[in-house]
């Protein structure tokens, strides 16, 4: 019995005396939960039809009562209490899990109707109904995301490296880091705007570009760099660079030989991460590069197709059938999570490969 | 200052024989006035004035804090001076002053000198980041560099300076130091694995063998020992021993009884109060010191009134 | 120098030759400090940048003559109800989402299998990778429909003396109603107040809790008594960071919404106020002049509250942490 149970079963004085009172850890609660399933069978009877979701919720809610009096009736009110509140915490987080099991078949069920080569290799041009394909959206989107990571890698590293090893919490520093605050709440629409105003003032009204995207898409992902990089950073012992100044070696270098490869899993992971975050936004996108049915190569000017956008689009202005379009929405969207659940994984196993042996 | 690397060599090829050691220190000695890069002002001959550390009147500050105060001291070549004190009052500090490894920390400087082998390392236009390869350093907490292999450890100080070195001159000067810290034979088969995987006093060694492996005038140690145990702690304590016989040694420790164990001077270092600057009270031989020394605040710390 | 087969392999390259007052790597330093301080000034000059475009291309909008848009409003007016739409949907998320947030914390931190942690922790942080656009379109495909027909009519039978539940419009056949919208970004928001509130659980001093067990409380009255005071602070800050990711959320609402202009209470129906993002991103691919002009004002608006909600979770959030204790 764990110390928890111990303390359960000394039950306050005026209601049981001795230490070991009748107690419902274990296997009682357990049967109470079967009994609660199988009870919960019968609300399967007024349709007729087996229904999963209803089974689950009615289960739940057995279980809930059935916890309740029956804690009361043999332990002490306190108890029950207790375990009610036990019982609605795991209650919750089944309720949590369920959206996201629903979300992901559903991607999964739906995207898959379309997840086909010739998805992966076509365009939505000269297109009208059925067929078609994502091809233009992916290049767009490893376009820009492309272009968006080669501006915030390096924007962000360098501010977190200022800010770790250059900065000594003068008023400069501690504005810099207020600000990368409020670059972390910028709302993704309001970065696409602001690219928007950007390169209208250079380029005239109307603009489009991936470049413009590319900009807006920055602005969203440097402050997570800079945010991680930055705990990296300091993660490394003061220690390390004392040696290496010790050794007679410029600050520049101890900081690219020494304390950059000891910090480089962390900040990988965090990179990785935060491109994941970046790649589904689609806000700021619809106001920078809009939607085209053609491959675009060029970020620097015209319209681009982008996975979230394509699929954004494909659902709000379906061609005929609608279920065609439907379809490669949910084909686009379907990419959209197995790129992110990919980089999800390549974060894990880069943290796992890249980690000084021993350190930590 | 190649002389070292053939004290080095000397010394790994004997190791146990001290009179062979100070018969090839001579041999050396004699081809002293051949080296290269020999010191201005010291006079290759003069082998007395290498690598002596001459401070005169030096107040550290950190920005308008004055740590330390007014240390007057000679630190004799080729030999191990320890500096003793109670916590905070300066030891540390003034052990960081000599390689400039003080300034570090932003706004922190001196007034005076420290002359090594004749020239004031404080003057205008020394370049500290220089000084600091003459200079080798062992600190506290052992802390060989996580990212890389024993092997690249120990030439850390050359490929982090990007020094061309070739392999087979590496290899060499790797096993040098490695048998210098009295490290080899424990991890010659292991090179390349990551020197965090040692044990705590390997590790320090390992340390020790990176710091004399840029073949340094001074060894500077900054209580080595205090995080290790007993064992380890004996073992760079012989160590020490055997280093003295090529490098100037000066080590900051807790302990006093290694102190005594270990070296031939000792400086006692105090402070007035908190907020004071620290001072050199008394520097003289280590016997001396620890039986009659002729300042009373030492008589008090050594007999343990206080600290 | 020395005699050849003791030539020691590092005297030609020993740097004790190079003489002590040649500056070693201070190109190299002088570089990479400039990279690095160009590097955080530029986060000064973008976000100062970010700010003057958007004043400057959204000042016209404000300030323009009313007639030159549809039904001759100022941009109050036409501001108004967005910005009550933004508040309100997120109001509806925060409410259902901080409560389960909570629970969902504490499980993790608490109840559930210490091992099991970090997978918890994992499956709760892939809701949060998730695209706002999958989001959307799982709402109004799946979520949409489910509710219009189990929820949204009990809720309009039984509690439709509400005025958020109660209207003369019809409750909702399609479920594009704000209640929708509302689970959808309690969903997405919830990783955000559960990874913080989970922090902070776990930082609760065992002493404290001891002290609870100690005196004979059940798990819960521990909780009640040590966790939840200490981690209060936290967990408000938890919530306003979770109100500012909701306010600022476009695509989810821009899908599943049916929006109508002006003040809608009732979360049932299918007219329903439009949040500031949803509505900019609706109405900008076809927008021009000063149409885009009024549309930048008001995303400078949603801006300003974002700042103003980060700026008080930091607050709080720190407030709390400076040791004062519950």
């Amino acid at each position: 019995m764990t110390l928890l149970d111990e303390q359960r079963s000394i039950a306050p004085s005026e209601e049981l005396d001795d230490l070991t009172t009748r107690n419902l850890s274990g296997w009682p609660m357990r049967w109470i939960a079967v009994g609660s399933m199988s009870l919960a069978a019968l609300s399967w009877i007024p349709t007729g039809s087996v229904n999963w979701a209803r089974w689950i919720i009615v289960s739940m809610a057995l279980y809930l009562a059935g916890v309740a009096v029956i804690s009361q009736l043999v332990e002490s009110r306190r108890q029950a209490t207790d375990r009610i509140v036990q019982a609605l915490m795991t209650i919750s987080f089944v309720i949590v899990l369920a959206p996201l099991v629903s979300v992901i078949w559903t991607v999964v069920e739906r995207g898959s109707n379309r997840f086909d080569w010739n998805f992966f290799s076509t365009t939505m041009r000269g297109i009208i109904g059925e067929g078609g394909g994502g091809y233009h959206a992916i290049v767009g989107t490893l376009v820009i995301t492309g272009l968006t990571a080669a501006f915030s890698i390096p924007f962000g590293l360098f501010t977190a490296i200022y800010l770790v090893e250059y900065s000594n919490g003068s008023r400069f520093s501690k504005m810099v880091t207020a600000l990368i605050d409020v670059m972390t709440g910028i709302p993704s629409i309001v970065a696409g705007l602001f690219a928007y105003a950007l390169f209208v003032w250079l380029d005239g009204p109307g603009h489009t570009s991936g470049l413009a995207g590319a900009v807006a898409l920055t602005l969203l992902m440097t402050p997570v760099v800079v945010r991680t990089s930055e705990e990296m950073l300091r993660l490394v012992p003061n220690e390390l660079r004392e040696a290496s100044y010790a050794l007679g070696v410029p600050k520049w270098k101890t900081i690219t030989k020494v304390v950059l490869p000891t910090a480089i899993a962390g900040i990988l992971t965090g990179i990785v991460l935060a491109v994941a975050r970046v790649i589904g936004e689609t806000a700021p996108l619809l106001v920078t590069v809009g939607i085209t049915a053609d491959v675009n190569w060029n970020p620097l000017e015209g319209r681009m197709a982008t996975l979230p956008v394509f699929s954004y689009n494909s659902y709000k202005f379906p061609t005929l059938p609608a279920e065609a379009s439907q379809d490669r929405a949910w084909a686009a969207a379907l990419t959209l999570v197995v790129i992110v659940g990919l980089l999800f994984t390549i974060a894990r196993v880069l943290s796992w490969v890249l980690k000084p042996k021993g350190f930590k | 200052m190649s002389i070292f690397s053939n004290r080095i060599e000397a010394t790994s090829l004997k190791m146990s024989d001290s009179t062979t050691i100070k018969e090839a220190m001579s041999d050396s000695v004699d081809t002293n006035e051949d080296a290269p890069g020999a010191t201005s002002g010291a006079g290759g001959t003069d082998d007395a004035a290498m690598n002596r550390i001459e401070v005169s009147d030096l107040d550290i500050y950190y920005g308008d804090f004055l740590a330390v105060e007014d240390v007057n001291m000679t630190i004799q070549e080729r030999s191990i001076t320890a500096l003793i004190g109670p916590s905070g009052c300066g030891k540390s500090t003034f052990l960081r002053s000599i390689n400039r490894m003080h300034e570090v920390i932003d706004g922190a400087y001196v007034e005076g000198d420290v002359v090594i082998n004749g020239t004031n390392i404080y003057g205008s236009g020394i370049d500290p980041v220089a000084v600091r390869r003459k200079i080798g350093m062992v600190f506290q907490r052992p802390n060989p560099f996580p990212t890389m292999s024993i092997y690249d450890n120990v030439i850390a100080g050359h490929k982090l300076n990007s020094k061309r070195i070739k392999k087979a001159e590496a290899d060499d000067l790797v096993e040098k130091s490695l048998r210098g810290a009295n490290l080899w034979e424990e991890v010659k088969d292991r090179l390349d694995k990551p020197g965090s995987g040692l044990s705590g006093g390997q590790q320090q060694r390992l340390c020790i063998a990176r710091a004399i492996a840029t073949s340094p005038n001074v060894l500077l140690m900054d209580e080595p020992c205090s995080a290790l145990d007993p064992i380890s702690t004996l073992a760079i304590e012989e160590l020490m021993l055997e280093l003295k016989d090529d490098f100037t040694i000066v080590i900051v420790t807790h302990n006093m009884q290694q102190a005594a164990r270990v070296s031939e001077r000792t400086g006692f270092f105090s402070i007035a109060g908190t907020g004071k600057p620290g001072k050199l009270i008394e520097m003289d031989a280590t016997a001396k010191i620890f039986s009659n020394p002729d300042r009373q605040e030492t008589q008090d710390y050594v007999t343990g009134r206080f600290g | 120098m020395t005699t050849t087969d003791t030539s020691p392999p590092s005297s030609s390259t020993n740097a004790d030759d190079a003489p002590l007052n040649a500056p070693i790597g201070k190109a190299g330093d002088r570089i990479f400090f400039g990279l690095s301080f160009g590097a955080a000034a530029l986060i000064l000059v973008t976000l100062a940048g970010v700010a003057a475009f958007l004043f400057a291309q959204g000042r016209e909008g404000v300030t323009a003559d009313p007639a030159n848009f549809d039904g001759d409003q100022s941009f109050l007016e036409y501001v108004g109800p967005f910005l009550f739409g933004t508040i309100y949907i997120s109001c509806v998320a925060l409410l259902l989402a901080t409560p389960v947030a909570i629970a969902v914390a504490l499980f993790v931190s608490h109840y559930a299998p210490k091992r099991l942690r970090r997978t918890l922790g994992y499956f709760i942080d892939l809701l949060a990778a998730i695209p706002s656009v999958v989001y959307g379109l799982w709402g109004i495909l799946v979520l949409a429909p489910l509710l219009a027909r189990s929820v949204m009519p009990w809720l309009r039978d039984n509690l439709g003396f509400l005025p958020f539940f109660g209207s003369d419009l019809a409750v909702s056949t399609s479920g594009r109603s704000t209640l929708t919208v509302g689970v959808v970004l309690a969903v997405m928001v919830l990783p955000i107040i559960t990874a913080v509130a989970r922090e902070v659980f776990l930082q609760t001093p065992r002493l404290h809790e001891e002290a609870s067990l100690a005196l004979g409380a059940t798990k819960w009255e521990m909780i009640r008594q040590a966790v939840l005071p200490y981690g209060r602070s936290g967990v408000i800050s938890g919530a306003m960071l979770g109100l500012g990711r909701a306010l600022g959320e476009t695509m989810a609402v821009a899908i599943i919404l049916s929006p109508s202009f002006g003040y809608f209470w009732d979360v049932l129906t299918n007219s329903n106020s439009n949040s500031i993002a949803s509505n900019i991103a609706l109405q900008f691919p076809e927008a021009a002049g000063l149409g885009v002009d009024r549309l930048i004002a008001t995303g400078l608006v949603l801006f300003v509250i974002t700042f103003g909600v980060n700026v008080v979770a930091r607050r709080v959030a720190n407030a709390g942490f400076s040791g004062a204790d519950g």
